[in-house]
């Protein structure tokens, strides 16, 4: 089976966001920047679907970005996967310029399923599964939290509110995991060492201008700490007053 | 400048979606400030409270109807409603950041060459351009963003903006009959999780963390959701402990939530956790450490024992509501 898995390098979820002197982007300097959450997700699903596959099966790893993204690509070729491709950006581009400079490589690789984390913890649009299927042409399902493979069937189960839908799929396919898609393993030492030997080629991106542009970025304004009202079930009553008369939530 | 905005409205098993009349809301106050045609479409099978539409300032609407669509299906949803548009020359196109909204607008985007922007939670027009500002980073910061292309999606966050009811309005329902070829995707079933409410729909959420101990203790939470109407929540510790269901995690890698009210209890409000709910209108943490961090953003606190304060909480909530 021939498996892509997509990865993007985000600000690591523990970190406070600083604004940058352009006003429109954050400061990097000081971030430590990590392989996004869900796309962990999304290659230990490669290595599993390649560990049922069995024969001559591949995974190939793709970022979109800078130099830098190699880090995360090497990230999920020590955790199994098997080779790494990095798309050389210019400048930060909007989702779907991701998805397009993503899509203008992978279409030549003729993959049987795309695996990418549902959403990218930067600007979290979850957009980029979707169309990267919609320009390959390929079946999606995002959000899943299981997944099964009848013949050329896919069955994946998606979550929505207040459950989940099962949705039927055919292959090719892109899939963009959620977290409980399963438990991502920890890249073993030995991992580590042959990912140093596995090979990511540079690629460079497709030519694409933003659809949209950042005019301005803020931090949200500081919520004035509010009132602490005591410290025992005593202060039970006054709370339930202010939310009903003051705040009138309840 | 757009000539038509299109509010593309969720329906599930056949009834709009209380979000829907958010965003035919909006639709109609970007229409009069930027001067355009408005009209709205529902797709699926058969729909029960489709005239409900006009009450909220679009009177046009047309119903994409399939009983091969009673189900949702991306491929078909996409293919039924980007041809519509493209036949009827709208080049603005509204949807819910919900499940639905969120799953769709990317794939519309691509159909119909426009710009995405989703999760906007403030509109402004006063320039007479359109700028619009939504949370990036799990909401540790904001961006103001606009389009440089004529041809615009935009998802709008669920519980944001108002529906605003009009007088008057009769609505004018078109049903288009559809036959979508492309059903590669298609939702077969659903499976209702159990219980309740779900965070993301919720107007008031009370949410649990570490401070439980344990999940035996869980159902103090619970009692006092029930009684309150609300969902139950948790933090990242508690879901990686396997002790509540991811469906209920808040925060940066679980829901990003808006509330009316947010009830944080023994949650000592971890940089993740305080970027998906600090939205919240009122915040209330319970929580022993009066240093936690959760005291800085919540309206209201009380810095003591979960286990002797919850209890008196629901109490005193089923007497005032008695």
């Amino acid at each position: 089976m021939n498996i892509a898995v997509c990865v993007s390098h985000v600000p690591d979820t523990a970190t406070k966001i600083k604004i940058s002197g352009d006003n429109k982007s954050i400061e990097k300097a000081g971030v430590t920047f990590i392989i996004n959450p869900y796309d962990e997700f999304a290659v230990e699903e490669s290595l599993k679907w390649k560990e049922s596959a069995g024969g001559d099966s591949k995974i190939t790893v793709f970022s979109a970005g800078s130099d830098l993204n190699k880090e995360t690509i090497k990230k999920a070729l020590a955790m199994g996967a098997d080779e790494g491709v990095l798309i050389k950006t210019e400048n930060d581009l909007d989702s779907i310029g991701i998805a397009k400079v993503l899509s203008e490589e992978l279409k030549s690789h003729n993959f049987d399923i795309i695996f990418c984390g549902k959403q990218s913890v930067d600007f979290d649009d979850s957009a980029v599964p979707q169309m990267i299927a919609e320009m390959l042409g390929y079946s999606c399902a995002t959000v899943v939290v299981d997944l099964k493979l009848e013949g050329n069937k896919i069955t994946a189960e998606r979550e929505i509110e207040g459950g989940r839908e099962i949705i039927e799929l055919e292959m090719p396919a892109v899939i963009g995991a959620q977290k409980g898609l399963n438990e991502p393993r920890y890249a073993s030492l030995k991992g580590i060492m042959a990912a140093k030997k596995k090979t990511i080629a540079d690629k460079p991106a497709a030519s694409y201008e933003n659809r949209t542009e950042i005019v301005k970025m803020n931090t949200p304004p500081e919520k004035q700490p509010g009132r602490i009202l005591g410290t025992d079930a005593s202060t039970v009553a006054e709370l339930v007053r202010l939310l009903r008369e003051e705040a009138k939530v309840i | 400048m757009p000539n038509k905005i299109v509010a593309v409205l969720e329906q599930r098993e056949g009834k709009l979606k209380r979000f829907a009349f958010e965003a035919v809301s909006v639709a109609f106050k970007l229409a009069d400030e930027l001067k355009l045609e408005k009209e709205a479409v529902v797709v699926g099978n058969e729909i029960e409270n489709i005239n409900e539409i006009g009450s909220y300032g679009i009177s046009k609407i047309t119903h994409l109807k399939s009983d091969k669509l009673t189900n949702y299906s991306s491929t078909g949803y996409a293919e039924v409603i980007a041809d519509y548009v493209n036949e009827t020359g709208a080049d603005f196109l509204l949807l819910s950041n919900t499940a639905l909204g969120k799953d769709l607008a990317p794939y519309l985007a691509v159909k119909t060459d426009s710009g995405l922007i989703v999760d906007v939670v403030n509109i402004n027009t006063s320039s007479g351009e359109l700028i619009v500002t939504r949370p990036v980073y799990a909401g540790k910061a904001l961006a103001d963003i606009k389009f440089k292309t004529p041809k615009k999606v935009l998802t709008i966050r669920p519980n944001i903006f108002k529906a605003s009811p009009l007088n008057g309005g009769t609505p004018e329902v078109t049903v288009k009959e559809v036959s979508p070829s492309n059903l590669k995707s298609i939702v077969t079933s659903f499976k209702k999780s159990e219980g309740k409410l779900d965070v993301a729909e919720a107007d008031i959420i009370v949410s649990g963390g570490r401070g439980l101990k344990g999940p035996e203790n869980f159902h103090l939470i619970e009692k006092l959701a029930e009684v309150l109407g609300a969902a139950v929540g948790a933090s990242r510790a508690v879901v990686d402990a396997g002790w509540r269901p991811h469906r209920e995690q808040v925060g940066q890698t679980g829901k990003t939530v808006s509330p009316s009210l947010y009830i944080a209890c023994g949650i000592s409000g971890a940089i993740q956790h305080l970027a998906g709910m600090s939205s919240a209108k009122y915040i209330v943490a319970i929580n022993k450490d009066k240093d936690a961090p959760i005291f800085n953003i919540a309206d209201y606190g009380i810095a003591g024992d979960i286990f002797e304060i919850l209890p008196a909480l629901t109490e005193e909530v089923k007497r005032i509501k008695s």
